[in-house]
């Protein structure tokens, strides 16, 4: 019959099929075998009773949510309360009025009526919220205006707002940078940065501070590095981060050397200008100016707003091919709400002021810094000061090292002592487990444009009589 | 393709989205122990797309992508960066197609700009495109829209009332901002007070406050967790909470969304089988949830995560973002609820963005809990404080809303916000659209599925003066596109009747009603 198959037929079927029908077969057989034949890999769970699983379930001690509270005379749960507003004096409940070394705001904006103006008739038009994030109408004219005002103000296509300046470091830096890319990274970053960096999942690559002879050393490493495998290096993105002046140190980067290292080893440049923001330059614009530096050399400036601009947020500014990416991919932007208007009016406003009288209130800090400089120097021995001499933020230590609590507690009661003379100051806080490169215990010494030539010789009276005291 | 058909075919039996055992009140019991039966199950199947519908989303995905690449080989893109001619190029692949070519067709539908307090009637600004969507411009023309986009769930975000004369006082007397950390010299009185009224609003010892919502999650889970931890994160959870737990180092496992079954299977397995490489004990376990999501609506199931939680001796995170104000009798959020005892959720979060219409974040507990975050937290230490007039508007809504000043606005503001969300939805079931979420949830996701459909809703809408947001992939998944309604008290019956006529209108004109659930047919009572 011709409907049944005929072993002699199929056989003939088998050799006329082509070679690739048959290798196919032969292939699907071999897979079906292995599959018959192939061990079964033991189940590496093993299974246990409903009885042992209770038990080891009431077994189990968490450890508690806070294991080590801490003590009720710890520092930090008795900070001292301001009381009014904060400018070049702070009341501190001490009846008397103090002079504020501790505070951000080297311009002194806080005092200045026409802020307090700008930020009222914001008020009256939007509220205080915004109620949404940039995508869902949290977008307000305030902001757009706010944003063209910084790109114009540094002289670069386009910034990009955010609402609290420590989400400005670290969601700009994981926008760009990914897993497989390179950091170099200087070691006295602050911990905003830091916390970018780790939020990136880059490699990280610290050099000693300020130091380019290693940077370079670094850089030449990783370019031997480069040449065994040169398709991975084409595709290893490289950053550079830094700051201006540093918050842990109060030293300057060396900007034109850094410029030179990233063209030749086509790094990518990050500054985080949050102290130099309206402290530096002849045009009051940052340290790109003070520097003479282009801004095309410079791939992203990120600055917070609650330093000398007296406001809260931050910004980020570069060429529109940089920024733009941060409008979807800066998790700080995308995820959260916008920035209150009426801060962002306080700070179009300090953007006014710095481009109509920029160039004069930096030469005033500036002048005010030198001269607190030059008067720290005539401290007791026993204490050192650090810091630039056009920074405005400068650190007191001790010479004499020892242990670090030991260190803090000396310098906790330097500060209180120097209430009682008429200073407030503060002790730099840090965590010191999580922070990459901790710096020495210090005070941090702030100046304000507006202290007087009295006010500096009071401060340091102050601090000398605080000093004396305590260390002898 | 094959996920969609196992997907259908599950789903073949439609349910109606509304879910008939939710417990709205509980009875406390003789010893004052607030847990309610366990049996009922709150976390609920949401009714899902056709085959059909769900074909022609992943056709116009499709679409869009094979125009684009066949653009681009023919035009590569412009937009070269200038002055890094040799660099290693500073954006992969896909990330930025999808943005240049489906993105970017769509992108005025977002980043929209008012110039007016975003209440209840918004001013647009109105913008125009010259180039397909790569450049927008605002035309100066100003459109007055209903405002179902922005979080103003209590009608909070105003230009006057006492909160607005209250952070004006503050304002000129205590300026904008404090310039320091609050361990330097930031700590003013304004920001105690905050935190004591905060801690009683709760019903808990003591809180702790923050200047950004987002910075909360991130910068105080990594005090909280470390590795050796265990956390358990819902499928949803905010970019906030992943990122915080991401920056732990603690070991995350996620669960179905809201699924309290799941959840207590795979915690049963993580506690009994340890650590899965060193098999070494947990040092603890946290379940992190939210109050309600922001995307789904959805509210969470937590009588049923505090039993867990009780019975495995973990600890609960409840971020409280979108809940806290705008849900249960008093405004506490998802614990006042469901009647839940306070000092069952071990760490309450929430933002003061939403529903008292400020800025910032806390975190509620123990006094245990809130000490050791105010000597660890990253923000009380490298971040400066809470700006007094936005702290000033909180304790003032706040106390609104407590009713120790308003002389019961606080009240009425959460009773229309209730009958307010009760109307809508059911109103929206009973037009055939597809809703997602609990009744009484303030977040209404109403589903299109398809991009182009998301596009054209948002701009019709906004022309027949109705401002709503759309969402669609990547922040849901894709075939997840929606339309996003956020009611607020601040809305009228009127404006809401407004709302949904033109919503019908336009979805009869999108043909975006999927539902096949049974309709209500009476009237609805507002």
């Amino acid at each position: 019959m011709a409907s049944q198959w005929n072993v002699y037929e199929s056989f003939q079927a088998l050799l006329q099929a082509g070679p690739y029908h048959l290798a196919l077969e032969g292939v699907l057989v071999l897979c079906i075998i292995w599959l018959f034949t192939a061990k079964k890999q033991p189940s590496k769970l093993v299974r246990l009773t409903k009885k042992e699983e209770e038990e080891l379930i009431a077994e189990w001690m968490p450890e508690p949510l806070v294991p080590n509270p801490p003590p009720e005379d710890h520092p930090a749960l008795h900070t001292r309360t301001v009381y009014g507003k904060a400018g070049k004096y702070l009341d501190l409940g001490k009846g008397e009025k103090l002079l504020n070394l501790g505070t951000h705001n080297y311009l002194n904006f806080g005092e200045r009526p026409e802020i307090e103006k700008a930020a009222l008739e914001c008020l009256h038009t939007y509220g205080v919220g915004s109620c949404g994030p940039r995508g869902f109408y949290g977008t307000t004219k305030v902001h757009l205006e706010l944003e063209e005002r910084l790109a114009e103000y540094f002289n670069c296509e386009m910034a990009v707002l955010y609402s609290y300046g420590f989400s400005t470091s670290a969601s700009a830096i994981p926008a760009y940078s990914k897993s497989g890319d390179i950091i170099y990274a200087d070691e006295m970053v602050n911990f905003i940065l830091q916390r970018g960096l780790q939020a990136s999942r880059s490699r990280v690559v610290y050099f000693r501070h300020n130091d380019i002879n290693h940077l370079e050393e670094l850089l030449e490493e990783q370019v031997k590095q480069d040449k065994k495998d040169p398709r991975k290096a084409n595709a290893t993105r490289k950053f550079l981060v830094v700051e201006g002046i540093y918050m842990n140190s109060g030293l300057m980067c060396p900007l034109p050397e850094l410029v030179k290292l990233r063209q030749k080893y086509k790094l990518r440049l990050f500054i985080d200008e949050s102290i130099t923001f309206g402290t530096l330059g002849k045009n009051c614009r940052g340290i790109t100016d003070h520097f003479d530096v282009p801004m095309k050399e410079v791939d992203m400036i990120m600055a917070s707003l609650e330093t000398s601009a007296a406001s809260t947020g931050g910004f980020c500014v570069g060429t529109k091919f940089v920024i733009d990416h941060q409008r979807l991919s800066g998790l700080g932007y995308c995820f959260s709400a916008s920035l209150p208007p009426m801060l962002a009016a306080t700070s179009i406003k300090v953007v006014d002021i710095l481009e109509k009288e920029g160039g004069d209130l930096v030469a005033e800090l500036q002048d005010k810094c030198r001269l607190m400089n030059n008067k720290l120097k005539g401290l007791p021995s026993k204490v050192t000061v650090t810091g630039e001499d056009i920074s405005p933020v400068k650190h007191l230590r001790l010479v004499d090292s020892s242990e670090r609590e030991v260190e803090e507690q000396i310098l906790r009661d330097i500060a209180e002592k120097a209430e009682n003379y008429g200073v407030a100051l503060t002790v730099s806080s840090y965590l010191w487990d999580k922070e990459a490169n901790p710096p020495k215990p210090s005070i941090r010494i702030t100046v304000n444009k507006d202290l007087t030539e009295d006010e500096v010789e009071k401060a340091l009276d102050a601090i000398t009589k605080a000093v004396t005291d305590i260390l002898g | 393709m094959s996920l969609l058909c196992t997907k259908a075919q599950a789903s073949s039996s439609f349910q109606n989205g509304s879910i008939a055992s939710i417990p709205t009140k509980l009875t406390t019991s003789a010893s004052g122990d607030s847990l309610p039966p366990a049996k009922k199950i709150f976390h609920k199947k949401e009714e899902d797309c056709s085959l059909f519908v769900a074909f022609f989303t992943f056709l116009s995905y499709g679409v869009l992508l094979l125009v684009g690449y066949v653009k681009e080989f023919f035009n590569p893109p412009s937009t070269k960066e200038k002055n890094r001619e040799g660099y290693v190029p500073l954006y992969i692949g896909f990330e930025s197609f999808y943005t240049r070519n489906v993105y970017r067709r769509i992108q005025d539908c977002w980043n929209r700009t008012i110039c007016s307090v975003p209440g209840a009637i918004i001013d647009l600004m109105e913008r125009t495109t010259p180039d397909y969507g790569w450049t927008m411009k605002l035309t100066g023309k100003i459109i007055k829209c209903i405002n179902v986009g922005s979080y103003n769930y209590l009608g909070f975000a105003e230009n006057v009332g006492p909160c607005h004369d209250a952070a004006e006082e503050t304002t000129k007397t205590l300026g904008v901002t404090t310039c320091s950390p609050r361990l330097e010299l930031g700590s003013m009185e304004i920001h105690q007070k905050l935190e004591s009224l905060v801690a009683e609003f709760l019903g808990v010892d003591d809180a702790i406050t923050f200047g950004m919502g987002f910075a909360t999650n991130v910068l105080n889970l990594p005090s909280l967790l470390g590795p050796g931890c265990l956390v358990f994160s819902d499928e949803f959870n905010h970019a906030s909470l992943i990122l915080g737990l991401r920056l732990s180092g603690a070991t995350v496992k996620v669960f179905r969304h809201n699924d309290a079954q799941d959840l207590e299977k795979k915690l049963r397995e993580a506690i009994i089988y340890g650590h899965p490489r060193t098999r070494r004990p947990w040092k603890k376990a946290m379940i992190v949830v939210e109050g309600i999501y922001s995307m789904e609506g959805s509210i969470c199931d937590l009588p049923n995560f505090i039993r867990i939680k009780k019975k495995y001796k973990t600890y609960l995170y409840v971020d409280e973002a979108h809940s806290i104000g705008a849900l249960g009798p008093h405004g506490g959020g998802v614990v006042d609820y469901f009647g839940a005892d306070p000092k069952d959720v071990d760490i309450h979060m929430g933002t003061f963005t939403k529903s008292f219409g400020a800025a910032g974040g806390y975190i509620a507990g123990s006094k245990d809990l809130i000490n050791h975050l105010r000597v660890t937290s990253h923000a009380q230490i490298y971040a400066a404080s809470m700006s007094p007039p936005v702290a000033e508007q909180i304790i003032t809504s706040m106390a609104t809303i407590m009713g120790k000043q308003g002389d019961g606005e606080g009240r009425r503001r959460i009773q229309q916000l209730s009958r307010n969300v009760k109307y809508f939805r059911q109103r929206l079931r009973q037009m055939g659209f597809i809703v997602y979420g609990h009744d009484d949830s303030p977040v209404v996701p109403m589903l299109l599925y398809l991009i182009p459909k998301i596009a054209m809703f948002v701009r019709e809408l906004t022309n027949r003066g109705v401002a709503g947001v759309g969402v669609g992939f990547p922040a849901t998944k894709i075939t997840g596109g929606r339309m996003r309604f956020c009611l607020s008290a601040a809305h009228t019956k009127e404006m809401l009747d407004k709302i949904l006529e033109e919503v019908e209108e336009v979805g009869r004109l999108c043909g975006c009603r999927y539902s096949t659930a049974v309709k209500n047919p009476e009237p609805i009572e507002w």
